[in-house]
């Protein structure tokens, strides 16, 4: 079978095991469709709350990022993890603990105020509203890319998936497919590292694999572009933004209402403290794995720009798949060009997707 | 063994809260930002040590610090009485 066969036959069986599982764990009553019955087991939750996170940004996202802001990206980092120690043990427990169904419910009645309950909800809807925009962001460009069709199709598709086993399983639904969906996501994640952490360097770790590929990383954007990818507070990046973004992604982190809800589906406040754990492990893993594919992509993209030049590497073929997505804006290409131009030519946002096409081609 | 009472139970939980935050603060913010340029003359498997904490290091250890929190509680917990039977669903209780 071509790729593209293959392609839609694993988006068609993860996709029906999601539906499956929405089935499976069909609800009828407020307490199973809001908190899941208040049924589900600490490492499964954990799970599920890494898939939440394994969305749009982190995912597609981060590692390109990273890539492209070198020692900046650890706002990105440390920001999504940092941020859930706060919610881990300032916010998980005492929200089990007090047990009902939604943040502002507990804030309601934590300040004995219906203004503040009523004000939490707007507040509420703000984030998730831009929240969903970023994923549904994501879900344009992987269908777009993977199933060829134009962004607007690949939203639309998504959201009709998305919507039948939500509707369906309410948050126990929800919640069984995002532990299925955290074993896909990190297994997709973590294979193509290893690779290329093994192609590149021989060492199949990725963190381990990254400090023989940061020192030639360092010394080709040294020559291409006139800095080190290791070096701290680039450009605009400067230690005061650094610190600010980083709090800020922090705070936000700890504040997220689909996250902090995750913690009303657990039994007792004890496993509410160790499903955040497991959490921040099982998120971890993808976390820890990021700054080492960011590296590796960059270092490719400058290499083959150091070896073939913009003309040489509109014959590779990842350039050419990206450039029909329009992520890749080649037509702005000429051979004189510097790297620093091409760069901003590129997406980010496909770097972590493009990233096992890249290694095959151009190693 | 004479039982905890509840103010020192939360006592000891906010204390312990409060040093946990304390290394969350020091690993993510003094080593990783404000240090990172001085940290950065030394060296951690390969690659620059203050890059190291920002990038991989202060994510190990906030996992840890999760980790160490559960433990830590679910003694106090013990300590104090409260802890919870496995298998039940812990009631809905007040805000305050």
């Amino acid at each position: 079978m071509s790729i593209i066969g293959w392609t839609f036959f694993w988006v068609a069986v993860t996709f029906s095991v999601y539906i499956g599982i929405a089935i499976w764990s069909r609800v009828k009553d407020t307490a199973g469709f809001y908190v899941a019955g208040q049924g589900i087991p600490s490492v499964a939750n954990g799970a599920a709350v890494a898939a939440d996170w394994m969305s749009a940004a982190s995912f597609i996202s981060m590692a390109g990022l990273i890539s492209f802001m070198g020692y900046d990206g650890a706002v990105y980092l440390m920001g999504w993890t940092g941020g859930y120690v706060l919610l881990a043990v300032l916010l998980a427990p005492f929200l089990r603990k007090f047990g009902k169904f939604t943040v502002p419910d507990f804030v309601g009645e934590r300040y004995y105020s219906n203004t503040a309950r009523v004000v939490a909800a707007i507040a509420a809807l703000f984030v998730s509203f831009t929240y969903v925009a970023g994923q549904m962001r994501g879900v344009g460009v992987v269908f777009s890319r993977f199933l060829q069709v134009d962004i607007v199709w690949g939203v639309i598709i998504g959201m009709a998936i998305v919507s039948l086993y939500a509707v369906l399983g309410g948050m126990k639904g929800i919640t069984w497919t995002q532990v299925a969906q955290y074993t896909v996501l990190i297994i997709a994640y973590l294979i193509p590292a290893f690779a290329i952490a093994y192609t590149l360097t021989g060492i199949p770790l990725p963190q381990l694999a990254l400090g023989k590929v940061l020192p030639r990383l360092d010394q080709l954007q040294y020559e291409l572009l006139g800095n080190f990818y290791s070096q701290p507070f680039k450009g605009s990046w400067d230690m005061l933004n650094v610190f600010c973004v980083t709090f800020a992604l922090m705070a936000g982190t700890a504040g997220l209402p689909h996250v902090i809800v995750r913690f009303y589906t657990v039994r007792r406040v004890v496993d509410a403290r160790w499903s955040a754990f497991w959490a921040l492990f099982f998120i971890g893993l993808l976390y820890l794995t990021a700054p080492a594919v960011a590296m590796f992509a960059r270092y490719y993209i400058l290499n083959a720009f150091n070896e073939l030049g913009p003309t040489g590497m509109l014959d590779l073929s990842w350039v050419q798949n990206w450039a029909q997505t329009g992520l890749i804006r080649t037509g702005e290409w000429s051979e004189g060009m510097t790297a620093a131009t091409l760069l901003s030519t590129i997406d980010r946002d496909i770097i972590v997707l493009a990233t096992p096409e890249i290694a095959n081609l151009s190693a | 063994m004479a039982q905890m009472d509840r103010k020192t139970y939360w006592r000891e939980v906010r204390k312990r809260t409060f040093w946990l935050l304390v290394i969350w603060f020091i690993v993510g913010y003094v080593l990783s930002i404000f240090l990172v340029e001085p940290l950065n003359t030394l060296k951690i498997a390969g690659v620059p040590m203050g890059f190291w904490m920002a990038q991989q290091g202060s994510i190990m250890i906030f996992i840890l610090l999760i980790l160490a929190y559960a433990i830590m509680m679910g003694k106090l917990d013990r300590a104090a009485g409260v802890e919870e039977d496995a298998g039940t669903t812990t009631p809905p209780s007040q805000a305050h």
